[in-house]
């Protein structure tokens, strides 16, 4: 509560993507590369202001004619060592599906926000999952944000994690769209001296160079292949201690912990366990205390790194649970499950863990999620943990009059 | 916790109320929280947004549904939209209306108020923008928010002139419907 009464005198209500442009602007970013896309255009906005008021000197602002220019322009730029950043979401983060893979097979930091949006068709505008969670096997690491906040905080985590030397692999730092990109709240805006103190320069070991030239993501022949594909993977593995690490640096110099892989919240006795990422994480909290209040013991696994995805941290956290609920704003069609419901069964699997995994679709297209729905949810993983699982993964709040 | 719904119509500023609402409610030493119910914004169609007040730092996410205060921006919207609906019966619902609450029949059990802001804005601003207006008379009728936090706001958002002829056409609002000399 003290660090909280500190944190609220530095407070300033803004909307969540000025919080997140100015957390870009004192990363200090060399070239940003820019195209519209409802609901992530207010950040690139914001970032365009800060250039027109001379308050980025040392940073290009590339306007360019579509996403896969976009992340285009900064393969270029990070190869010849300069730190990057662009934002994104739904339709444009699908155009870059090709250039994502190039990013990452030629190990470039590259810090992208994920303003997460659904997918079309049907053209819809609002929050979900499936676009970033569709991009899931590109080799980019994977953060959600709880809250503005965090989004903020988790910007300058992710140039920490992406840009050490044992990992050089591009982060998408996802946050949802309009609930968290539009909403106004109390944020404390990075103070520039402490990420000063927290993100050294970007000082890559191999950069495009004329007077030394390299080169970057060329031919490999089946002889070698393999090999990249298993160093990718290999930084992967080395991540998942490095966003710990940033997390705990970050809270060390900030005083704010937002959780590393995972964060837990009553999960310590919790016969029911909910994972959820992303902003639906602060409603089930609210739920969460309602019914401890009344004895019952619910907890929450918040996961904040999809990829790498915290295997030995997820097990460690449900080893007790009776029963684990996943929640997903995302979905596999053709299997009728959310890629964590998938994920979570997956790593329990081949260990004595041998607990019901139920798992629902909510959220989709920005279907709102009410107090209603999680408590309904509880109530049914509660007869799960009585009688039994009986449905495995299920959409939720459907509505029967338009099926 | 307060909550608190706003109904208007696309380009009458009821996303930039609910924004300056939160942000005189932080400055009241309150934890606040503002968002938008888009539609696919254009102008003239109902909208909506939302605040929520609270001693504690809020961490729902829903939108709201049981609003303590709601608030009518335009008096046409009653014909299309439920504005009433789900507010709680120690409630107030806030209409722009030139008419007394009792010409308003709405199916609630909330305290119904109304403001001639249109009147107001034109008076005072020259023009019939009517948001900030009612955020006065919100502060008046409710005591949930301190006028002159919300004068700050308006003042910090829409600098010189414009924030000013705004400021005092809160501070008229607030007066009307506190009963205060203006």
């Amino acid at each position: 509560m003290a660090a909280q009464e500190v944190d609220k005198k530095k407070m300033v209500v803004v909307e969540g993507s000025y919080a997140v442009a100015h957390s870009v602007k004192v990363c200090k970013p060399n070239v940003i590369s820019a195209y519209p896309i409802t609901p992530q255009t207010h950040i690139v906005e914001n970032l365009s202001q800060f250039m027109a008021d001379g308050e980025m000197p040392d940073c290009e602002y590339i306007n360019v004619e579509s996403e896969f220019s976009a992340l285009s322009a900064l393969v270029g730029s990070s190869a010849v060592g300069a730190r990057t950043y662009s934002a994104t979401t739904s339709q444009g983060l699908e155009l870059m599906h090709e250039v994502l893979f190039n990013v990452s097979g030629m190990r470039l930091p590259v810090v992208m926000t994920i303003a997460n949006r659904a997918v079309s068709a049907p053209i819809n505008i609002w929050n979900d999952h499936q676009d970033s969670i569709s991009q899931r096997d590109t080799g980019w690491i994977q953060l959600y944000a709880e809250d503005t906040q965090e989004a903020a905080d988790m910007t300058a985590q992710a140039y920490k994690i992406a840009e050490d030397k044992d990992v050089l692999l591009p982060v998408m730092v996802c946050m949802d769209g309009y609930i968290l990109s539009h909403v106004y709240e109390p944020v404390v805006l990075l103070e520039q001296d402490l990420v000063d103190e927290y993100l050294p320069r970007f000082a890559p070991e191999f950069i495009l160079d004329p007077k030394n030239p390299m080169t970057f993501g060329a031919f490999a022949a089946p002889s070698t292949y393999t090999e990249f594909r298993y160093l990718q993977e290999r930084a992967m593995g080395v991540a998942l201690k490095k966003i710990e690490d940033a997390a705990n640096k970050f809270n060390e110099i900030f005083g704010r912990y937002h959780g590393g892989l995972i964060d837990e919240y009553e999960t310590e006795d919790a016969e029911i366990i909910i994972m959820a990422i992303g902003s639906l994480i602060g409603t089930i909290k609210d739920v969460i205390d309602a019914r401890r209040s009344k004895g019952e013991k619910i907890g929450l696994l918040k996961i904040r790194s999809f990829r790498p995805f915290p295997v030995e941290a997820i097990r460690k956290a449900l080893k007790n649970a009776k029963v684990i609920v996943t929640l997903d704003k995302n979905i596999s069609i053709g299997l009728n499950e959310g890629a964590l419901c998938t994920e979570t069964k997956a790593c329990l699997h081949n260990t004595n863990i041998d607990v019901p995994v139920i798992g629902y679709t909510v959220g989709l297209g920005g279907r709102d999620i009410p107090i209603r729905t999680i408590e309904n949810i509880i109530d049914q993983a509660k007869e799960v943990m009585s009688s039994g699982i009986t449905v495995e993964s299920q959409f939720t709040d459907l509505r029967e009059d338009l099926i | 916790m307060k909550e608190i719904r706003i109904h208007g119509r696309g380009g009458q500023g009821s996303v930039t109320a609910a924004e300056l609402l939160a942000v005189a409610a932080f400055e009241d030493g309150k934890y606040s929280q503002a968002f938008p119910a888009f539609g696919v914004e254009r102008r003239g169609a109902p909208v909506q947004a939302f605040t929520r007040i609270s001693d504690s730092p809020i961490r729902l996410r829903s939108q709201i549904y049981e609003p303590d205060y709601v608030i009518v921006l335009d008096p046409t919207l009653l014909e299309v939209v439920e504005v009433a609906s789900g507010a709680k019966d120690d409630g107030t619902i806030l209409i722009n209306s030139e008419f007394p609450p009792d010409k308003f029949k709405l199916d609630t059990k909330a305290n119904i108020m109304t403001v001639d802001a249109t009147k107001i804005a034109l008076d005072v601003i020259g023009r019939p923008i009517v948001n900030t207006v009612l955020l006065g008379a919100f502060a008046g009728a409710t005591g949930e928010i301190n006028p002159e936090s919300i004068k700050d706001a308006v003042k910090e958002r829409f600098p010189g002139k414009v924030g000013e002829n705004n400021a005092m056409a809160i501070q008229k609002a607030y007066g009307i419907i506190t009963g205060a000399n203006v």
